[in-house]
């Protein structure tokens, strides 16, 4: 997949060229292109003077970064304590299902939606809850999650 | 405007005053994370849409969060000459009623909560009443907030101005005496003294430890190496907890007063503040309240031109819960990986970048201004004999009143789950106190006269943490959140020590085997032993801490685990592999909501006859047990 390597520059000038900054580097990438290209690893770690290596190690290290690309939606599901003692595995098991997804996590086919776990979004006090792109949706159950699905489906 | 000196900080409280409490009405919102999520935003804008429309003569403003998380959205009303009036669960359309009954001069008596007689201003010398004289009518009769269970233990002190001002605006914290702290340090008091101070006060840390903070402090001052780093970890990664979100939601500028105040004591220049990704709104805020503080002089260079500088930088974190450890915090703050190291050197002496560097909690920091500004005996007289002030939970789980709960340290279990947390749901039984995460402990029913401190819990076998509590009931089976504390750890090991990469990894087969039926007694041995030998051998706190939620659950609830071993059964009904659903035929009424929802097909028969379940198609989803609202579902 090419990138607009226009955007890629304006993240790079935000960063002096030192290797303290790969992280945040790593996280304006992210945040622009929804994962982390390869091109732009390789762009990002020559231009801080780091190993093309140590970005990798960072990239798989931290949760917040994403080596394939994701979908229209995203979909997070907080597996914190609070919301697992009020059902977020069960939760969990049918937004699976309603997306078809075969393993734990992931992208549907069509790329609308990326479902992925989290630890403890802070809103314990409305678990179970789930988070669909900016917006936190609490004391969901099964049949709401059906729902939300069908909603985001048709955005 | 630069805030330079004394008469600076006057002036500019005067103003920030007058907008708390302005003569004119005022409507509050409260608009932290979990106001949000249950809709504030569209409250706010109904308010100020409506206020627009009738040409009403007064102020919408947001506010933090006061920490009753069930009840929102909230929503406050300021009349002068009145006592503050809060209104719970308020959606659009009663915010539309409320406008119109406030520009008409009267006040909604629905979804009210509750009133404030007098605001504490703790830090400014003393209480504000917000009436005289008598009440009459609706407002007269109406409960108090220390009538409130849920608050009448409560002493919001860190909590000080959350839910009392914008979080945004430097006036309105000025106003509560905000700054003056940082002042008195700067202008009259030694560095050394503060260090004094804060010792005597006997705070210790709020993220977990527990480690005195004045002790801290004194030796990373002694320490050799320049510059020094003073770090607020707000890389709150409990799952369960979420007080150091809502204190920066609410307050920002207490968590930068507390670093500078502490930046002065330790003879640092430079700060950062290590945040999680995924709290937006934290994030923003803080960027805000810095940039704000710098602004008015308050950050920067020759702070209250008293020769001292300082200046505080953000930095994301990526996700990783190992990140909340010390020596993993600061080098992500480098650039690398999280991975912690051994501590044979402490990092106050050698830290971020091999320089000594002071890290401390959010909850923390926001204690220290409270300390110099009412002294550390006034301090000393909350809380216990060893764990002094008050500390921030987050009640949560199997419990009627959710929310986050400021309490002096010393308040029993009890009291915490019956009296604040108003009890466990109808029909079900407290079981057990899940306090501390994955590196604490399940506190059982026997011990609930237990009181909540860093020794007790310690002793129990939990600790605090940085202070989530989650209540169970007897719907919640331990073996299944022994696996799951795990499962959360080995999914946030970092990988380096063996003791924690392979220990816990083989700790949840062996708890795997018993969920499924296939454990044995002697297994229950093994996980014992090889939850020592992870706590002994892990490098950092992550691992050796891992195994207490197996340790204490087994500890207190080795019956349930021997109920899954020799009597291949699930008490909670939980384990998959070890229950059944079925459905009572007396108590369907035959409504087709389970008919609907079975993903399988599973679930036949017609209207109002009683249904069938095949249990051969059964996935035990529990989609069925969600929606029957007769308890027609059974699990057995």
């Amino acid at each position: 997949m090419s990138i607009s390597f226009k955007s890629l520059e304006t993240i790079l000038e935000r960063h002096p060229p030192s290797p303290e900054h790969l992280i945040s580097a790593l996280q304006d990438v992210q945040a622009r292109f929804h994962y982390l290209p390869k091109e732009a690893m390789t762009a990002v770690c020559d231009h801080l003077g780091v190993p093309v290596s140590r970005g990798w190690a960072v990239a798989t290290f931290y949760k917040s970064f994403s080596l394939e690309p994701q979908g229209e939606h995203g979909i997070s599901v907080c597996m914190g304590t609070a919301c697992h003692v009020r059902g977020a595995r069960n939760l969990y098991d049918k937004f699976r299902r309603d997306l078809g997804l075969p393993g734990e996590e992931g992208t549907t086919r069509d790329r609308k939606f990326t479902l992925r776990q989290v630890r403890c979004l802070g809103c314990c006090s409305m678990g179970p809850v789930a988070q669909v792109d900016e917006e936190i949706h609490g004391n969901l159950n099964q049949r709401k999650a059906g729902q939300l699905i069908k909603l985001y489906r048709k955005r | 405007m630069q805030i330079t000196t004394l008469t600076d900080l006057e002036a500019v409280k005067a103003r920030g005053l007058a907008q708390l409490y302005p003569e004119k009405p005022k409507i509050l919102v409260g608009m932290a994370t979990c106001g949000m999520a249950a809709g504030a935003q569209r409250v706010l804008e109904t308010l100020q849409k409506r206020a627009q429309q009738l040409h009403w003569d007064g102020a919408v403003e947001k506010t933090g969060c006061i920490g009753f998380c069930y009840e929102e959205p909230l929503v406050d009303l300021i009349i002068p000459g009145q006592p503050r009036l809060t209104y719970a669960r308020v959606d659009q359309e009663f915010a539309a009623e409320m406008m119109t009954a406030v520009a008409a001069g009267t006040v909604p008596e629905e979804n009210f909560l509750a009133r404030l007689d007098v605001d504490d201003m703790i830090l400014d010398g003393g209480p504000r009443r917000f009436y005289e004289g008598a009440l009459s009518g609706f407002v007269a009769q109406a409960p108090r907030y220390e009538d409130l269970d849920f608050f009448k233990l409560q002493r919001h002190l860190a909590m000080r101005n959350c839910g009392f001002i914008d979080p945004d605006n430097l006036e309105h914290y000025i106003a509560r005496g905000g700054y003056f702290a940082l002042h008195r340090a700067l202008t009259s008091m030694t560095p050394e003294e503060v260090i004094e101070a804060v010792t005597v006060g006997g705070l210790r840390g709020r993220g977990g430890g527990g480690f005195p903070t004045g002790v801290k402090w004194a030796s990373c001052r002694k320490a050799k190496g320049w510059p020094k780093y003073v770090l607020c970890n707000a890389d709150e990664g409990d799952p369960g907890a979420y007080m150091d979100r809502s204190l920066i939601e609410g307050d920002p500028h207490a968590i930068l007063e507390g670093m500078l105040i502490g930046a002065y004591a330790i003879g640092s220049t430079e700060g950062y503040i290590y945040v999680r990704a995924e709290y937006p709104l934290a994030v923003k805020t803080l960027q805000r309240a810095i940039l704000t503080a710098r602004e008015a002089g308050l950050l920067g260079q020759n702070i209250f031109g008293a020769g001292f500088s300082f200046d505080i930088k953000l930095n994301l974190g990526g996700g990783a819960f190992v990140c909340g450890e010390s020596t993993a915090l600061m080098a992500s703050i480098e650039g690398r990986p999280g991975e912690p190291r051994a501590k044979y050197v402490r990092s106050v002496e050698k830290g971020l970048w091999n320089l000594p560097s002071n890290l401390n909690n959010v909850e923390t920091w926001a204690n220290v201004p409270l300390i110099i500004a009412k002294g550390a005996d006034w301090y000393r007289e909350i809380g216990t004999e060893g764990s002094k002030g008050t500390k921030i939970f987050s009640l949560v789980g199997q419990v009627k009143n959710v929310g986050l709960v400021e309490v002096p340290m010393g308040v029993t279990i009890k009291d915490m789950v019956n009296l604040i947390g108003g009890g466990v749901p109808e029909a079900r039984e407290f079981k057990a106190i899940q306090i501390g995460g994955p590196s604490g402990g399940c506190i059982p029913r026997e011990l609930w006269d237990l009181p909540i401190d860093f020794d007790s819990l310690w002793d129990a076998g939990a600790m605090m943490g940085s202070g989530g509590m989650i209540v169970m009931d007897n719907s919640t089976c331990m073996v299944d959140v022994a696996k799951f504390f795990l499962d959360f750890l080995i999914d946030e090991s970092c990988g380096k020590c063996i003791p924690c990469r392979l220990g816990l990894k083989r700790m949840r087969d062996i708890l795997e085997e018993f969920s499924s039926g296939k454990g044995s007694l002697a297994d229950l041995e093994e996980l014992q032993s090889l939850s020592e030998a992870v706590q002994d051998g892990a490098l950092c706190g992550l691992g050796s801490s891992g195994p207490n939620p197996v340790l204490t659950t087994l500890r207190y609830f080795r019956d349930e685990y021997e109920a899954h071993i020799l009597g291949r059964r699930c008490p909670a009904g939980v384990c998959k592999d070890l229950i059944t659903y079925a459905i009572n035929q007396e108590l369907c009424n035959g409504c087709m909501a389970c008919v609907r929802e079975c993903p399988q097909g599973a679930i036949t028969g017609e209207k109002k006859q009683p249904h069938q379940l095949d249990a051969t198609l059964c996935i035990k989803c529990g989609a069925c047990f969600e929606v029957c609202k007769f308890g027609a579902v059974e699990v057995s």
